[in-house]
């Protein structure tokens, strides 16, 4: 943690890593929020519009600190990584501007009239604005995920003369079939946090005997939302995800499962601790097979360990990615086990009376935002020691005039900053949920008080 | 062609930002003056509460666009000038949750203090921006490379070894404040009435005075610190028509002003933005970043630019996704039209 490489990685890190409990959010919040609207418009039920403008004004709090969390990002990429910038920014400048020109303007120009322009929007027009406000979030996740992709998996592009990297297939890049997986698989993430929130809530509301009618359509929606998105976590798009890291980036696959030795019959660790030096795993609780069938569906199929890399392809940090790995693996079986209960009970009638399931809704209702960090850290971790895959290593990448001390000073800054956003986002989206939905009649009488003010 | 168009595309989308995003750095700056009461405070905020997240959106596509379009260019300029732009990050951030976070509690500690904060950080914000301008003009150190480093502040003098503050960048810092200050304060009167139009608009009068002085001492500085400027304007007298509608804007201004056409002179106070900022960039073309020491080490749009394909490629998802774009400002400026109730939805 003293050269100037390890605080550039450290800082984009941090930055991205924060910014993501948000995005995540806004994600799968998107979704359910368009969904409570058109229920409303479908039933003609004011219950489904007052829950929407709950949930809209939670959604307000958490987006703010996505954008202004998320500028930083852009801005890094030259001023942390600009020798990576001057080599891949005529390629992966594209679906970033194109995420500036097609979702940013989509989503901030569509915010607003969802927040504040329900009188004059009217319902069909307030539907749209959610619709406008979700495609445009999901739209910016594709181009950032096809951004992601192509450093994961570089396509669309030829080398120069002098080993430059230029674009030749905007289509490749943009329709990257890594892309494709990996957005799957990332917005069924973002879908499970938005729904884990959302059932946690209603799981609040129930066991405080408040808000309960609203609590009710909270678990409907959130556990209907969450089962369907916690199955598609695993299969398809964890599995297909899966799959494509065994083709492309199979000594990634080998450090993720710390698979040292090339073998038939590959068993997945379940449990145990990755020794490097020794190369073996300690106190393993494995699946005979598992590793083989997942990346092959054979159970007797060979597959390579990180002995058949150099070792200077190993991805450089093999403990945290094995521990990445398995903690997103593990959190999301939990997931689809507390999700395929509430649901059975959802439609037996009985999970608004089943507190025991109320109590693990509620409680789990944080393990998404871990899940969903551990996937990231085990794409971004299994890609070391390359920043564009087979092409650019991490150590060429970052900006060669920064010093460590001023990386190190903007660094603490982010730190700092971030630690107190962090502290008046939850403050304040915890005010919006002990105040519960309700009370903020707008429609009906035009001089009611601004909704967004307290009590 | 096809760099000049890119540069001339990317010059106007952050002439864009400026106009737009520039009238809320401005309602910021002006906040605590022309609002004293909460419920004034909110029509300052109301005034730009359903833009400003768009408005600052140009900022981020035009970076993004000048990111793919001028790779080199992005690279360079924002290691170098790292410090300032982290800075500026920190501003966006306060200046963002201040306007958003307010609202949610109101109590006698909580919203002077993100009043305060809004204020300040917007302020700062337009201090900074036309400080960066102002190192743009005056050039940078950049090496062979095409690299370079400015600390904030060396000797305040734009010499060899220039700090990203010296007397000339300050200047323009201060400038651009000024013409925010201007600019804002127009807004605010054209989306208010009452007291805080009256105070907007005394305040805008004033601004102009300073305005308009510092045109002139800017403008006189600006050429004899880059004498590219002069060059430019010397081999093609066509140029001149862009400093000609500053003026005429800046003129418009001061009658539209005199009049209360505060909508007007708003309009005139975007357009002389306008002016400014393409007479610069016309004054320094082909060059996007002067080097200070060696002309012939400067970033041009030649050589900073990314190459034929992606440039070309790129115009055919950049001129439907303006034009969409374009499309939603439009519907949303006409939606949130008229002065601002304070009684009506948020803020």
């Amino acid at each position: 943690m003293d050269t100037a490489l390890d605080i550039h990685r450290l800082h984009f890190a941090f930055t991205v890593t924060f910014h993501y409990l948000f995005v995540q959010l806004t994600l799968g919040l998107a979704l359910l929020i368009f969904i409570l609207k058109t229920l409303f418009l479908k039933t003609g039920d004011e219950h489904y519009n007052e829950a929407a403008r709950f949930w809209a004004k939670i959604f307000a709090v958490n987006f703010a600190l996505g954008v202004v969390t998320g500028i930083p990002m852009e801005f890094q990429f030259g001023t942390n990584w600009s020798r990576f910038s001057k080599a891949a920014g005529g390629v992966i400048g594209h679906t970033l501007a194109m995420e500036g020109l097609y979702a940013f303007f989509l989503e901030s120009s569509f915010l607003g009239l969802l927040l504040f322009g329900e009188k004059i929007l009217g319902r069909v027009g307030h539907w749209l604005a959610a619709m406008a406000v979700w495609i445009g979030s999901w739209l910016s996740g594709y181009l950032i995920v096809a951004t992601n992709a192509w450093m994961q998996r570089p396509t669309g592009y030829r080398l120069g003369e002098n080993g430059e990297i230029l674009l030749d297939s905007w289509w490749s890049l943009v329709f990257n079939d890594w892309a494709f997986w990996q957005y799957a698989h990332t917005i069924t993430g973002g879908v499970i946090t938005g729904a884990f929130v959302m059932s946690g809530v209603g799981a609040l509301y129930l066991l405080l005997k408040k808000h309960e009618d609203f609590g009710r359509t909270f678990l409907r929606v959130g556990v209907t939302a969450g089962v369907i998105a916690s199955i598609v976590a695993l299969f398809p798009t964890g599995d297909q995800q899966g799959m494509l890291v065994a083709r492309h980036q199979p000594a990634t696959l080998a450090a993720m499962e710390a698979h040292f030795t090339t073998g038939e019959a590959a068993p997945m660790f379940i449990l145990g601790q990755p020794d490097v030096e020794r190369r073996r795993i300690d106190n393993p609780f494995l699946v005979p097979g598992m590793l083989s069938f997942i990346t092959s569906k054979r159970w007797d199929a060979e597959v390579k360990g990180l002995d058949a890399f150099p070792q200077d392809q190993w991805p450089t940090n093999i403990p945290l990615l094995y521990y990445a790995f398995h903690i997103m693996v593990g959190l999301g079986t939990i997931f689809i086990a507390i999700m395929v209960l509430s649901f059975i009970q959802l439609r037996r009638g009985r999970l608004f009376e089943t507190k025991p399931l109320l109590w693990i809704l509620l409680l789990a209702a944080p393990l998404p935002y871990v899940a969903n960090t551990a996937g990231w850290m085990t794409s971004e971790l299994g890609r070391q020691p390359w920043l564009i895959y087979g092409l650019m290593r991490t150590q060429e990448g970052s900006s060669a005039h920064v010093s460590s001390g001023n990386a190190m000073f903007t660094l603490l800054g982010f730190m700092g900053m971030y630690t107190l956003l962090l502290m008046l986002g939850l403050f304040m989206i915890w005010r919006e949920i002990e105040h519960g939905p309700g009370g903020h009649a707008v429609q009906q009488a035009p001089a009611a008080p601004a909704p967004a003010v307290g009590d | 062609m096809l760099p000049a168009l890119w540069f001339w595309i990317v010059a106007v989308m952050i002439a864009l930002y400026v106009v737009l995003d520039g009238f809320d750095l401005g309602a910021g700056a002006v906040h605590l003056a022309v609002a004293k009461t909460d419920e004034e405070r909110r029509m300052v905020l109301k005034s730009i509460g359903p833009v400003w997240d768009g408005n600052e959106v140009w900022l981020l596509a035009g970076g993004g666009t000048l990111y793919f379009a001028f790779p080199q260019l992005y690279a360079s300029s924002f290691s170098g000038f790292y410090l300032p732009l982290m800075m500026v990050l920190w501003l966006l951030i306060l200046r963002g949750t201040s306007v958003e976070f307010r609202s949610h509690i109101r109590n006698a500690v909580w919203r002077p203090m993100w009043d305060v904060i809004f204020c300040i950080a917007s302020t700062l914000l337009a201090v900074f921006f036309g400080a960066a301008l102002g190192n743009v003009v005056r050039g940078v150190p950049l090496n062979k490379d095409g690299e370079f480093f400015l600390p904030l502040w060396t000797n305040f003098q734009p010499g060899p070894e220039p700090g990203i503050l010296d007397w000339y960048t300050v200047l323009v810092g201060v400038f651009a404040l000024l013409t925010l200050v201007q600019h804002g304060a127009l807004w605010v009167a054209h989306k208010t009435e009452n007291a805080v139009q009256q105070r907007a608009r005394r305040i805008a009068r004033l601004a102009w005075y300073g305005v308009a002085l510092l045109t002139v001492v800017v403008t006189i500085a600006s050429f004899r610190i880059q004498p590219k400027l002069a060059e430019s304007f010397a081999n093609w007298p066509a140029g001149y028509v862009f400093p000609a509608l500053a003026v005429a804007a800046l003129a418009s201004v001061y009658v539209f002003g005199r009049r209360q056409e505060d909508g007007k002179a708003f309009l005139a106070s975007a357009l002389y933005i306008v002016g400014m900022l393409t007479s610069v960039v016309f004054g320094v073309f082909p060059m996007v970043l002067p080097a200070n020491t060696d002309p012939s080490l400067s970033l041009t749009i030649y050589n900073a630019s990314a190459p034929e394909y992606g440039l070309r490629v790129g115009l055919w998802w950049y001129i439907p996704g303006i034009l969409i774009a374009a499309g939603y400002f439009w519907f949303l400026y006409r939606r949130f039209a008229g002065k601002v109730q304070v009684e009506a939805e948020g803020y």
